[in-house]
């Protein structure tokens, strides 16, 4: 599915500093009996941001009406767990474009990767840096830049870099997917497959 | 330099290799399931593309499915138009469909290996997270998400970063009641929830090697709860005897030759990994969970530790809070309300033996929900060819149908709010089992124990 391109992104940002958040608690496996991709946004955290009488939890983040952005600020081994991509769709459709840890479990990322959201891995103490900014001021704007490969505090400039293979980058910048590039390699698959024998 | 059995499966599968991206990895079995597969025929609709090799992909129905009356129509809407919509576009595309009834339905991971699909030196994927499991026959597998679907779906290949090599070793032998699931929690505990991200584990040593085949597929299906893309063990006697026969073996001179493929998957002498870790067997003691993920476990003769520096303190608080228990505090003794056997960690035939065992001759407590549910038909028809189920309603037992049920309870099993269910499962992840419900993980046999005297039980106590 197409995704809008990525190039720089200026943003205040929403802050979950807490570490292992798995894919069930990003979206509850009962929310995902639906068979298109709609409306998953909705349920984002949604036992963390309503509780069982369907009431706002107030002291979570996102219920917090001072944090907003297209930012997410997480704790390390964000997204382990289930595999689940509706993960990442209801980041997306909530309004996220990056989600940015010290540490990220593999398939979210690949997942992440996938659909337009991009993964900032950075280090702890800068991780440490951006909590504490966002705590200081919660409009405090933050710059993501893809082509640069870096991260910004816009208030004092501390900024860091961040990995991303050069395939990615590109296909992110451009709003490319995996399946566009595979589908315009069939020929080598069929001929690859024909060669091996199981 | 020799190559280890990751390396030689997965460089056999290369297809290209892009310059500072990913590879492209050719895929030998797809597995899909009602959840995570619709929108990924939703894909290949909107780009017009058709599925490259329909027989090259095996489709179940488990993830939503009720387990009682299974031969009625599916109540739950939602569950039942998913499940409609996988048996259409299986049709649509010539893909095999097992679904509700069919012989072979099952959960996705017990079916694979039980039917031979699943082989040595294979690439196996599916859209969920304990496709690991496969790895327990040598075979790379792992779990996708559904973007990655639709590219297996229309070019049987994926795209990925090779990852890195762990070999884990455990030499010795294994105390009494001690499991192929507490071995992988005692790992998990060691190495935390992520201490092996990014890469992909092979399994050595003496403990592996004398496990059976279906505890070799618990330990690696848990290999995804400690971030590892997932786990392998090389192929042996026992794997060869456990595929013998099986539907979809290879058969007569292709078997023979298929023997003597398999017999070089192993590591090589030389081969050099990333990162090896060693345990001694006799260290390891029945396990439990604790906390909010299986990282978080202790033996069971053990206090709740006191938390330690590796991790925030308010993540290790809030688990605690979730879970009503304190810093320090023994488990065992307490008091729990439910017990859930099933799932494709613990869900196959040893694990309904070994259940039954322990419980033979003994009466489930008064205070204790107990919910078996085989992993598929074929196990279920074990079940009773075997005479477990007289057990079992023996001891105030019952059985349920086939499928992932309290695993995630995306069906209708869920352990209410603010109740423990000791579980055979895979995840204590808050709400993982329903809304409010408070898991710990453990192998049948304390989950055995567990049902007869209604609170967290040691099962050397009762063997």
């Amino acid at each position: 599915m197409a995704y809008d391109k990525f190039n720089i992104i200026n943003s205040s940002a929403i802050p979950l500093n807490m570490d292992n958040v798995d894919t069930d608690q990003i979206i509850p496996a009962r929310y995902l009996k639906a068979t298109e991709r709609k409306g998953f946004g909705d349920n984002l955290f949604r036992d963390w941001r309503y509780d069982s009488n369907n009431e706002m939890i107030k002291d979570f983040p996102f219920n917090n009406k001072n944090y907003s952005g297209k930012i997410l600020v997480a704790g390390k081994n964000f997204g382990c767990g289930s595999s689940r991509e509706h993960a990442v769709w209801a980041i997306y459709d909530y309004g996220f474009r990056a989600v940015v840890s010290s540490f990220f479990a593999d398939i979210f990322k690949n997942n992440c990767l996938n659909i337009g959201v991009l993964p900032v891995q950075i280090s702890e103490s800068f991780l440490s840096e951006l909590f504490n900014e966002i705590e200081k001021d919660n409009d405090s704007l933050f710059e993501i830049n893809l082509p640069n490969q870096s991260i910004s505090i816009m208030s004092n400039g501390q900024s860091e870099s961040f990995n991303i293979s050069n395939y990615k980058k590109e296909n992110m910048m451009n709003g490319f997917d995996d399946i566009d590039y595979l589908v315009d390699r069939k020929e080598d698959i069929i001929t690859f497959a024909n060669k091996i024998s199981h | 330099m020799g190559k280890t059995l990751f390396d030689k499966v997965w460089d056999s599968h290369v297809i290209n290799k892009i310059d500072n991206g990913p590879d492209i990895l050719f895929i030998d079995r797809h597995f899909i399931h009602e959840v995570t597969s619709p929108v990924a025929f939703v894909g290949l609709k909107s780009r017009n593309l058709k599925v490259l090799f329909p027989n090259k992909t095996f489709a179940t129905a488990d993830h939503n499915t009720p387990t009682i009356n299974q031969h009625l129509p599916i109540k739950d809407v939602l569950s039942a138009q998913q499940v409609k919509t996988l048996e259409k576009n299986c049709a649509t595309h010539g893909i095999d469909f097992w679904g509700l009834g069919h012989k072979m339905n099952g959960i996705v991971h017990v079916i694979g290996p039980e039917n031979g699909i699943t082989q040595p030196g294979l690439t196996i994927v599916c859209g969920d997270s304990h496709t690991s499991t496969h790895g327990a026959f040598g075979a790379i597998a792992f779990g996708i998400g559904t973007s990655e679907v639709e590219m297996v779906l229309s070019c049987q290949s994926i795209m990925q970063q090779k990852p890195k090599k762990m070999r884990i070793t455990i030499d010795g032998n294994l105390n009494s009641c001690v499991t192929p699931k507490d071995v992988a929690i005692y790992i998990i505990s060691k190495l935390s929830s992520s201490g092996a991200t990014g890469y992909f584990v092979e399994y050595s040593g003496d403990v592996f090697k004398s496990m059976t085949m279906e505890g070799r597929m618990t330990v690696c299906n848990l290999s995804i709860e400690m971030g590892a893309r997932g786990g392998m063990i090389a192929p042996d006697k026992k794997t060869f005897e456990y595929l013998k026969g099986k539907e979809f073996s290879p058969k007569d001179e292709k078997w023979d030759r298929a023997i003597e493929s398999w017999r070089n998957l192993k590591s090589d002498p030389d081969s050099v990994f990333d990162k090896e870790i060693s345990f001694n067997a006799n260290e390891i003691e029945p396990m439990i969970t604790y906390g909010t993920n299986p990282g978080m476990a202790v033996p069971i003769s053990k206090e709740i530790p006191y938390f330690n520096d590796s991790g925030s303190k308010s993540s290790f608080s809030k688990s605690l809070e979730y879970m009503n228990f304190k810093e320090g505090e023994l488990m065992s003794g307490r008091k729990i309300d439910y017990v859930f056997l099933g799932s494709c960690t613990n869900g196959r035939i040893e694990d309904f033996r070994s259940f039954a065992n322990l419980i033979k001759g003994k009466r489930k407590a008064e205070n204790i929900d107990a919910w078996l549910v085989p992993g598929s038909l074929k196990v279920l028809k074990s079940i009773k060819d075997e005479g477990i189920l007289e057990i079992l309603k023996n001891s105030g037992f019952k059985l349920r149908e086939p499928g992932c049920s309290a695993c995630l309870a995306m069906n209708d099993d869920k352990i209410p709010a603010g109740k423990y269910a000791v579980s055979t499962t895979n995840r204590n992840f808050e709400g993982r089992q329903g809304p409010g419900a408070r898991t710990i993980l453990a192998s049948p046999l304390v989950a055995a124990a567990s049902a007869i005297t209604g609170k967290i039980t040691d099962p050397r106590e009762m063997i």
